[in-house]
């Protein structure tokens, strides 16, 4: 198992959390197949999104980040590959993977902190995608960690809601073999 | 050629070589009934749904081949749950279809409706809700294609109403393609390094021991087991799941490991520096504490399954394939002849000190389960089949039967499904009516499924059930008296009621009874002479009688207690 350097400060994921990014066929009841096999189980799910891949309506691909803790990650892996609409499964170490992740927020704001909301969002590199006269929302797609400091950050502003989608990930790219 | 669905779901089982279907009709499997009277295909009108899905275990696992229920939504559906459950548990090949409601209906809570698929997604190997009459041939393909290869198991496959009454055009698939199962591949190139390391351990061992699980039987490597194991003479044991994989009569076989296994069996195991795993899934009721669980033993793990692998016991060589091949592959190898006489030497006074022993039963009675067993064993035809349920006479079975060849022992080992024995002997008995068909039962087993007799009579299915009636649940008072200090809880059942005999005869069936060694000869003969019609005998056995020898539940097999008899002898 490798370090964990992609890790915040806040620690979400657990120190051992793997990601799987499985592609699945896309029938109806895939997902609940793979929830039903985590649960019955016992593997521990930290976060899951889906969406329809690779150009094609026919498969789906799942990110799930698992907790290797809750369970080997041979287990998890042979256990899943079992289900037949799996097609594939490619285990990400984190430092073998670029993963990404979105963030919503939206936030009371007067003209005291403004000013101050409108820094924080700069320095973390986000947006802000929707104003009216007593809040803003702020986006931020970034690293996990990224995400974990602007949350963060935006705890001493008031939040009205704050909504992250789970973190989708592909392998890292090596250097480019030349043809 | 236009079909209707219906039509088109029995001509798909009818081109996958379907010929009998164990069932029960009802609403939303209607249109599926009428094509049936057009159809070569058998089928069998079971009492209850529960009987259907057992008959179809027992079928697939006398035949090898897949055994096929259809019942209805709703209720029928769920009915036939706990078979499709012990069919997971035991990797045997089912296709279940069930009647769903019209397609339009689905999620409303319409009459007789249920989610079966979502009820059945733990505990089949897939399952399948048809969407259009178009795709039912491909989908009966695809559950036959996946019930059977690989680890096989349950498929159920869910029918709407109006799907089967809706038209289509007839094709059928040619090609594995066409299935549409890119997740699916059963069959993984050997790992010819695995198979190295695998022939270096045994070459290195000085106590292996072969220990085979129901992946042989499942992989049809009973030869290939024969000719492994004669060549190497390493010593064999056969888990519950694997009786008769390998002849009961040969000498290099030590019989059955585990929570009630030989003493010789369980020891040698624990005693082994090498464990040869074939299709077999270090199963608690075979390792009991895993901690001490042939704590010297390096493993050798061969499974089609590889989730199999370091799941309960970490394996030094993992070798995911089928039995068969695996075999095949390590006999190819022709490792170093092994010079086992040490472990033999110490193997046979195991044997010799700790026979499976029983007290010897007096003429009046009562009757003793295991006594019983081997008074009908000695009288029945070579390759008899027997099936059990679920307790004391299930571990005397087969403990005390000897089993020679694949196929001839039927039983719910996973699951432990009570009431599994007499549909179970129905379905082998239709898969193979050449052959004689013993089920040995429990009182309380009996009970939970008896009225399958009736279908057994009239659809002229004649199979012989002795029932072990020691008034009791008799291991789960096995269990109270030794471990809950004699405080016997629900667990009585009452030899007279119901009377077995005249329940028998109520149902069609020969109906006798035996108190003592003589009646016991006597409806022993009578049962052989009777080939018509269902017999069933009464055979009333000592209540307090236990199963011997035992690991108790979590215990290490160090701590094996042998038969009171043998008590006080040195080990």
């Amino acid at each position: 198992m490798s370090p964990e350097p992609l890790l915040g400060a806040t620690g979400r994921a657990p120190a051992r959390h793997h990601i799987l990014s499985v592609l699945v066929e896309n029938k109806p009841g895939v997902l609940a197949r793979i929830a039903g096999l985590f649960a019955r189980r016992g593997f521990n799910i930290y976060s899951l999104a889906v969406a329809p891949s690779e150009g094609n309506a026919r498969f789906s691909r799942v990110t799930i980040v698992v907790d290797a803790e809750s369970a080997p990650l041979e287990q998890i892996v042979g256990q899943l590959d079992k289900l037949v609409n799996v097609v594939a499964i490619t285990d990400l170490a984190p430092n073998d993977a670029i993963e990404r992740e979105l963030l919503l927020a939206t936030l009371s704001v007067d003209d005291g902190n403004r000013g101050d909301v409108l820094d924080v969002v700069a320095n973390a590199g986000a947006a802000i995608i929707d104003v009216n006269a007593l809040s803003v929302t702020v986006m931020l797609a970034g690293t996990p960690s990224a995400c974990d400091e602007l949350e963060k950050s935006l705890e001493s502003f008031a939040e009205v809601a704050l909504q992250r989608t789970g973190r989708v990930a592909l392998p890292r790219l090596g250097p480019a073999a030349t043809a | 050629m236009q079909l209707t669905g219906a039509q088109a779901l029995i001509k798909s089982l009818e081109a996958e070589g379907v010929d009998t279907i164990f069932g029960l009709p009802g609403g939303a499997i209607l249109p599926v009934y009428d094509p049936i009277l057009d159809s070569s295909i058998r089928h069998i009108l079971v009492r209850h749904e529960q009987g259907a899905g057992h008959m179809a275990e027992g079928y697939a696992q006398a035949t090898g081949k897949a055994g096929v229920a259809m019942v209805t939504s709703g209720p029928g559906a769920t009915n036939i749950v706990t078979p499709i459950a012990n069919a997971h548990m035991d990797s045997t090949p089912l296709v279940v279809i069930t009647g769903q409601v019209a397609t339009a209906s689905i999620g409303t809570d319409a009459f007789q409706e249920c989610d079966i698929t979502g009820i059945t997604m733990g505990i089949t190997k897939h399952n399948f809700l048809i969407q259009s009459a178009h795709e039912i041939p491909r989908v009966v393909a695809a559950a036959f294609h996946l019930a059977t290869t690989g680890r096989p198991g349950p498929v159920l496959i869910d029918l709407p109403k109006d799907i089967s009454q809706s038209k289509m055009e007839w094709w059928y698939p040619t090609t594995i393609e066409e299935l549409d199962l890119p997740g699916y591949h059963p069959e993984v190139p050997l790992d010819e390094e695995a198979v190295a390391l695998a022939v270096a351990l045994i070459g290195a061992s000085e106590r292996p021991v072969l220990y085979v699980g129901g992946g042989t039987l499942k992989s049809r490597a009973t030869l290939e087991l024969r000719a492994f194991a004669e060549r190497t003479k390493i010593p064999v044991v056969t888990t519950l799941m694997a009786r008769g994989a390998f002849p009961d009569s040969h000498e290099l076989h030590l019989g059955m490991p585990g929570m009630h296994g030989m003493y010789s069996a369980v020891t040698a195991i624990q005693k082994a520096d090498l464990l040869i795993s074939l299709g077999a899934r270090f199963d608690d009721r075979v390792t009991g504490q895993i901690s001490s669980f042939a704590a010297g033993a390096k493993v050798i793990h061969v499974d089609i399954d590889r989730a199999e692998f370091n799941k309960v016991r970490r394996a030094d060589v993992a070798l995911q394939t089928n039995v068969a091949s695996a075999l095949r592959a390590l006999d190819a190898a022709k490792a170093t002849p092994l010079n086992l006489d040490v472990w033999w030497k110490q193997i046979r006074t195991w044997q010799e000190r700790y026979p499976l022993v029983y007290d010897e039963p007096t003429a009046e009675g009562p009757l003793l389960a295991q006594h019983v067993i081997k008074a009908i064993a000695a009288q029945a035809a070579p390759g008899t089949i027997v099936t059990a349920g679920v307790g004391q006479h299930q571990m005397w079975a087969s403990q005390f039967w000897e089993f020679e060849e694949p196929g001839t022992w039927v039983n719910s080992g996973g699951a432990g499904t009570m009431g599994f024995g007499v549909p179970a002997a129905i379905g082998a008995k239709v898969g193979r009516p050449d052959r004689t068909v013993w089920c040995i039962d429990g009182d309380g087993c009996f009970q939970m499924t008896a009225q399958e007799l009736v279908t057994a009579r009239v659809e002229g299915i004649p199979i012989k059930v002795a029932i072990m009636n020691n008034a009791y649940l008799g291991m789960v008072r096995q269990w109270q008296e030794m471990f809950y200090e004699e405080r016997y809880s629900e667990v009585y059942l009452s030899a007279e009621l119901p009377d077995y005999v005249k329940w028998a005869e109520a149902m069609g069936c020969v109906g006798l009874r035996a108190h003592n060694l003589q009646e016991m000869h006597d409806v022993i003969e009578i049962a052989n002479q009777v080939n018509d019609v269902p017999v069933v005998i009464d055979f009333r056995t000592h209540t307090a009688e236990k199963v011997f020898p035992m690991v108790a539940a979590g215990a290490s097999n160090d701590d094996i207690i042998v038969h009171p008899l043998q008590r006080g002898d040195a080990r």
